[in-house]
């Protein structure tokens, strides 16, 4: 029997049918001015205050210890949290890489300093972080890291080149995967982790990269002889890769991985719904169908992390098929509606289709190549 | 373990000789004595209708374990029509039996006449729970006649009937036909798409060409995966029809129907591709899987019907109301 187990997800308690009523009145209330164009920025749009509302309200660092500033909510209840953010288009950047994965980490491997010092400001919506894993020279193939960090007394020295950090001109930290003994031919061997603070650390330049869409997300840090206090090691040294694929299993287990485009979704009903055909009826059932489907691979991957099962290859799953979901819903929506799609119209469709058929091809190379992941899913059944 | 023991029967009784029985149009009487024997008919009926109380895994489990052996007998089915006609208080099958929803026959005077289309093992039936308009009948065997033949894409009967009949049980109808039908076939759908991977896994693990198990070249590792993803669609996609089957929503039978329709469709391509000439032939298991998936992914109303149905809610629910509707399915 070869079936990846996909166990069925918990049903909702009278505490998550509670939890997502009243989170989208407080949605309702934080979103009342953002314009579907705004809201197809998805998982991308930065707003401070907004994380700051969430972390007032208790909905960050939801599932962490209360001495750390968590709520000691379950699991599953973050995820509702989670995907009603993402459905409604709420600009979640400038708290999510903390909120999922920096923080969660820095509970596994972090000292206590480190916890007292970092976990209470992430839950409180003030610090947010950034992802020190890619290089120029190693993407996908993250153990040919050349970021070399040598330890000199209490300090470590910092040189090497970083890519793709998102937010990394706005954030205040980035968890950076580094080299701090051999060579890049060491592969997995020799690598750590240290938390970088990208305000003040002497000998670090952050440079934009900007994309396709004109849009500036993406970041290059530069370290040149860098200078990072020992006491910001996270974890091992030596045991960074162990780690870093655990914080990859945090990445790449949610709803993200589906409901990138949900807004497009969203215009696409709102202008069919007064023009209804069968080919619109048709298409649109069928899109509600595998969306309802993956949602509920997803929150079957929750219900997994929530019992401290290892997930990682369930999450492939759904972040592989995720993925080929929110790329495809441009094509399908332009089956059914001729429109000249521009990033600056005033009309809501033209502008999220245009956002949306922008940003789509990034949704299966971040956090994991769609090739990496169907490596680690053929792998998963035995083939290497 | 009902799991176990079902594995257990079909994988002794439904070999292929017994399918290549099947296919010729022969009944496997002696199959479904046993299947009979276990209770298997009455699996989806709760405790109090008479069934063993089973709960939404363990029926599922054993719908699922119908299409990993591809079984050539309307135990779904039977399955089904018996949930149907004990929600009606109807009296259940005394055999085997399916259901269908036939809005264009005629009731008058206490009779019910007209024809049914694309009835499973019709011969063989006990009765049939046939829906028109909002009341559903349970006709018996003796009350129709085969009016023109039919044969499904495995090779199973599926004639068209003529039914004359004076009407002594009908009740009113308590849901569609088609959702119970379509929510067993989610399942079978599943088990079929199971068998179809682990024989496409050990197909290319033995297989040898240019040197080396197909299995090592990276660009058939990504469509086993693609089929593994198309398995955990299909089974997650019965699992939420089960479930809004026991909550009456015909919406949540509607989405997990269509998507375990398309991972048929889907799986059932990937699994030949890779087993390449071979996978083609009746020498080869995998058209036991393939022609059955093809086969069920139109039955019990077809993919534009529960589209539509599924589609029509969403646009009318508009824009803002679309995320509301889909997690309540």
């Amino acid at each position: 029997m070869s079936a990846i187990p996909f166990p069925a997800p918990p049903a909702d308690s009278d505490a998550v049918v509670a939890l997502r009523a009243e989170f989208r009145a407080f949605l309702a209330e934080q979103l009342k001015d953002r314009s579907p164009r705004q809201r197809s920025d998805n998982w991308y749009g930065y707003d401070r205050a907004f994380s700051r509302a969430m972390g007032q309200a208790g909905y960050l660092g939801m599932t962490w210890p209360k001495q750390y500033g968590g709520h000691e909510r379950t699991a599953f209840e973050r995820a509702v949290v989670v995907e009603e953010c993402l459905a409604a288009g709420a600009p979640v950047g400038a708290h999510w890489i903390a909120d999922r994965q920096s923080g969660p980490s820095i509970i596994k491997f972090g000292t206590e300093e480190q916890k007292q010092l970092i976990l209470p400001r992430i839950a409180k919506g003030e610090l947010s972080f950034g992802i020190g894993m890619s290089e120029p020279d190693s993407g996908s193939d993250l153990a040919a890291t050349r970021t070399k960090a040598v330890r000199d007394g209490d300090v470590y020295r910092v040189t090497g080149t970083k890519v793709w950090t998102s937010f990394a001109h706005e954030a205040d930290y980035v968890i950076l995967f580094c080299r701090t003994s051999g060579t890049p031919a060491d592969r997995h061997k020799g690598t750590s982790q240290l938390l970088v603070d990208l305000k003040n650390t002497p000998g670090l330049t952050i440079r934009p990269i900007i994309d396709l869409a004109g849009q500036h997300h993406f970041n290059e840090m530069h370290f040149e002889d860098a200078v990072v206090p020992a006491s910001m090691l996270l974890g091992e040294e030596g045991q960074g890769w162990d780690q870093v694929m655990s914080e990859l299993a945090f990445e790449r287990s949610g709803p993200e991985r589906f409901l990138s485009s949900i807004e497009l979704l969203v215009q696409l009903i709102e202008v069919l719904k007064t023009r209804q055909s069968d080919a619109a009826q048709i298409t649109v059932g069928r899109v509600t169908a595998r969306l309802a489907v993956l949602r509920r691979l997803s929150r079957s991957v929750a219900g997994m992390l929530q019992n401290h099962q290892d997930a990682g290859l369930q999450a492939s799953i759904v972040k592989d098929i995720g993925a080929l979901f929110e790329q495809g819903l441009p094509d399908i929506a332009r089956e059914l509606i001729d429109c000249e799609p521009d990033p600056r119209a005033a009309s809501a469709y033209a502008s999220v289709l245009a956002n949306i058929v922008h940003n789509a091809p990034s949704w299966s190379l971040r956090g994991g190549t769609r090739e990496i992941l169907r490596g680690i899913i053929a792998r998963g059944l035995g083939t290497r | 373990m009902l799991a176990d023991m079902i594995q257990r029967l079909f994988e002794r009784s439904v070999d292929d000789a017994a399918q290549a029985r099947a296919r010729d149009g022969q009944w496997l009487a002696d199959v479904w004595a046993e299947v009979e024997e276990m209770g298997l008919p009455l699996a989806l009926l709760t405790e109090e209708q008479g069934g063993f109380g089973l709960s939404l895994a363990e029926t599922g489990e054993a719908l699922r374990l119908l299409g990993l052996h591809a079984v050539p007998l309307p135990v779904a089915e039977t399955m089904a029509a018996n949930r149907l006609l004990a929600a009606a208080g109807l009296p259940l099958a005394e055999g085997p039996a399916t259901l269908a929803r036939a809005d264009d026959l005629a009731v008058a005077g206490g009779r019910l006449t007209g024809t049914v289309e694309r009835v499973a093992w019709a011969e063989q039936l006990d009765c049939l729970a046939v829906a028109v308009g909002d009341t559903l009948y349970r006709v018996p065997r003796s009350a129709w006649t085969i009016a023109e033949a039919g044969l499904s894409l495995n090779f199973h009967p599926r004639p068209t009937i003529r039914i004359d009949w004076t009407v002594d049980a009908s009740a009113p109808l308590p849901y569609c036909p088609l959702a119970g039908g379509a929510t067993v076939r989610a399942y079978q759908i599943a088990g079929a798409l199971e068998a179809a991977l682990d024989l496409t896994l050990s197909h290319t693990a033995t297989r040898v060409q240019f040197g080396k198990p197909l299995q090592k070249n990276q660009v058939v590792q990504h469509e086993l995966a693609k089929l593994a993803g198309e398995l955990a669609c299909a089974t997650a996609a019965a699992d939420l029809a089960g479930e809004a089957l026991d909550r009456g929503d015909v919406l949540g039978v509607a989405a997990g129907s269509l998507r375990a329709r398309e991972a048929a469709t889907a799986g059932a391509s990937i699994a030949t591709q890779m087993h390449g000439a071979i996978g083609f032939t009746r020498e080869h298991r995998l058209h036991l899987y393939t022609t059955a998936l093809w086969a069920w992914r139109d039955e019990f109303g077809g993919q534009v019907m529960w589209a539509k149905l599924l589609g029509q809610a969403a646009l009318d629910a508009g824009g803002p109301g679309f995320w509301p509707m889909v997690t309540e399915l």
